[in-house]
């Protein structure tokens, strides 16, 4: 009971900070300087209709080449905490419920839909609201829709490790070539820049995003493997 | 509008603060310190928001011409789209730690793990 | 039209406030689990009504797809019988 109160008083404290920061906040009139200049070069310097596609890909692509870094990073940890304990393969079983011919017949329907519609997202992801990320999250929870239907699912892991660390090497590959053919690293601009809106256009941008969307698919997909293999505590 | 939104970000945080720190089961701090990660997220993306103007992507609704008058600050956004994807993989790896502890001993109350304690 | 906007923002802001003290009170895991889920999806809404379309795409798929997936998983596992 000591500790709720004390905590409470304290949380209380930073409450009074925070509500100054809310009355001493305005929203701006006019874009501030970079914004600015973010807004008024998308057109000509990458060529894409997307500002926070240009953004996370070309203007700060070195933070997305940090953060492709960082999921890597969880997922081998993540495989590595939980490896041993496999389930072996004719295990019994004898524990689970049938998940129901609804979700197994829609299942079959629906990923191969779901696998496009992520496809879709990311490949577009200079045209519209999307890009790897998104586009990836969408591959695994088509890989999440198949160990609903079927808990014992066991999935392709040599495709899966295949699939991620050829995106990552190439994702750095093209960045190098960025340094060699155009302005510098993760530069987009070694591919035809091409007619602002179409989809063969901004330069590099479909390319590198399609391999983070692989990336980051392959890599929440054996996430959710490494945890659904695992046989109990 | 922006005020509704960040006091509702900041009471987000406060609440996810007060179930990490109050709660002693493993498995409600993790989704209390999701709760709290889900606040920041949005205080940040208010902070980019400006009345009067739309999203930041360039397409028939918003010419290339007035793109500086019309769209509201994208580098928030963009900082954010990181954070979320980030704060998963931190969510995954706390879960697997959490999953291991349990194997090692039995219990997921954090009052039990005392080998650190003098 | 100028109404409508800020009306949504606090019909969102008060749901999820709600299921955020849901999420940190109630007795029951799951509960508090769906309940986070059910956050990051009104931040997702709310991300929308600020102008940041791709957030809310991302904050949708993994906030309240992949997180809540995840937390399940792992709740099934080591069981829900140790509360706290």
């Amino acid at each position: 009971m000591v500790r709720h109160l004390i905590v409470s008083l304290c949380l209380a404290g930073l409450a009074l900070i925070f509500a100054a920061l809310v009355l001493g906040y305005a929203p701006d009139a006019a874009l501030n300087r970079t914004a600015l200049w973010y807004a008024e070069n998308v057109a000509k310097d990458v060529g894409s209709q997307n500002v926070v596609t240009a953004i996370v890909v070309t203007w700060r692509g070195l933070d997305t080449l940090g953060e492709v870094t960082v999921l890597f990073l969880t997922a081998a940890i993540v495989g590595l905490i939980l490896a041993p304990g496999h389930r072996p393969v004719d295990a019994p079983a004898n524990d689970l419920p049938p998940t129901g011919e609804l979700l197994q017949t829609g299942s079959r329907l629906l990923v191969p839909l779901i696998l496009l519609a992520g496809v879709y997202v990311f490949v577009n992801g200079h045209l519209t609201p999307g890009g790897g990320f998104q586009g990836g999250a969408i591959l695994a929870s088509a890989a999440l829709l198949l160990l609903l239907a079927d808990p014992r699912h066991r999935f392709a892991h040599r495709t899966i490790e295949t699939v991620e660390a050829v995106s990552g090497i190439a994702y750095v590959l093209l960045g190098l070539a960025g340094l060699a053919f155009a302005g510098g690293f993760l530069d987009n601009r070694f591919l035809p820049l091409g007619r602002f809106g179409d989809l063969a256009s901004a330069g590099a941008i479909p390319v590198i995003y399609t391999l983070i969307g692989l990336k980051v698919g392959a890599e929440f997909a054996s996430m959710l493997a490494s945890l659904s293999e695992r046989e109990g505590p | 509008m922006v005020t509704i939104a960040l006091v509702a970000g900041f009471a987000l945080i406060l609440a996810g603060l007060y179930g990490a720190l109050t709660n002693r089961n493993i498995l409600r701090m993790i989704v209390s310190f999701t709760v709290a990660d889900t606040g920041v997220n949005v205080v940040l993306v208010t902070v980019g928001w400006m009345p009067g103007r739309t999203a930041p992507i360039l397409d028939a609704a918003v010419p290339v011409a007035e793109a500086a008058q019309r769209i509201i600050d994208p580098l928030p956004q963009a900082l954010v789209l990181t954070a979320i994807v980030i704060g998963l993989g931190v969510t995954a790896l706390m879960l697997a730690y959490a999953w291991r502890l349990f194997g090692a001993t039995g219990s997921l109350d954090i009052s039990k793990f005392t080998e650190l304690k003098w | 039209m100028s109404l409508l906007l800020p009306a949504m923002a606090l019909l969102l802001a008060v749901a999820m406030l709600a299921a955020a003290i849901l999420t940190v009170v109630t007795r029951s895991l799951p509960l508090a689990i769906l309940a986070a889920g059910a956050v990051s999806l009104f931040a997702s809404v709310l991300f929308l009504l600020l102008a940041a379309p791709d957030v809310a795409m991302t904050e949708a798929a993994i906030g309240s797809g992949l997180t809540t997936f995840l937390f399940f998983f792992v709740l099934a596992r080591v069981g829900a019988g140790n509360d706290g």
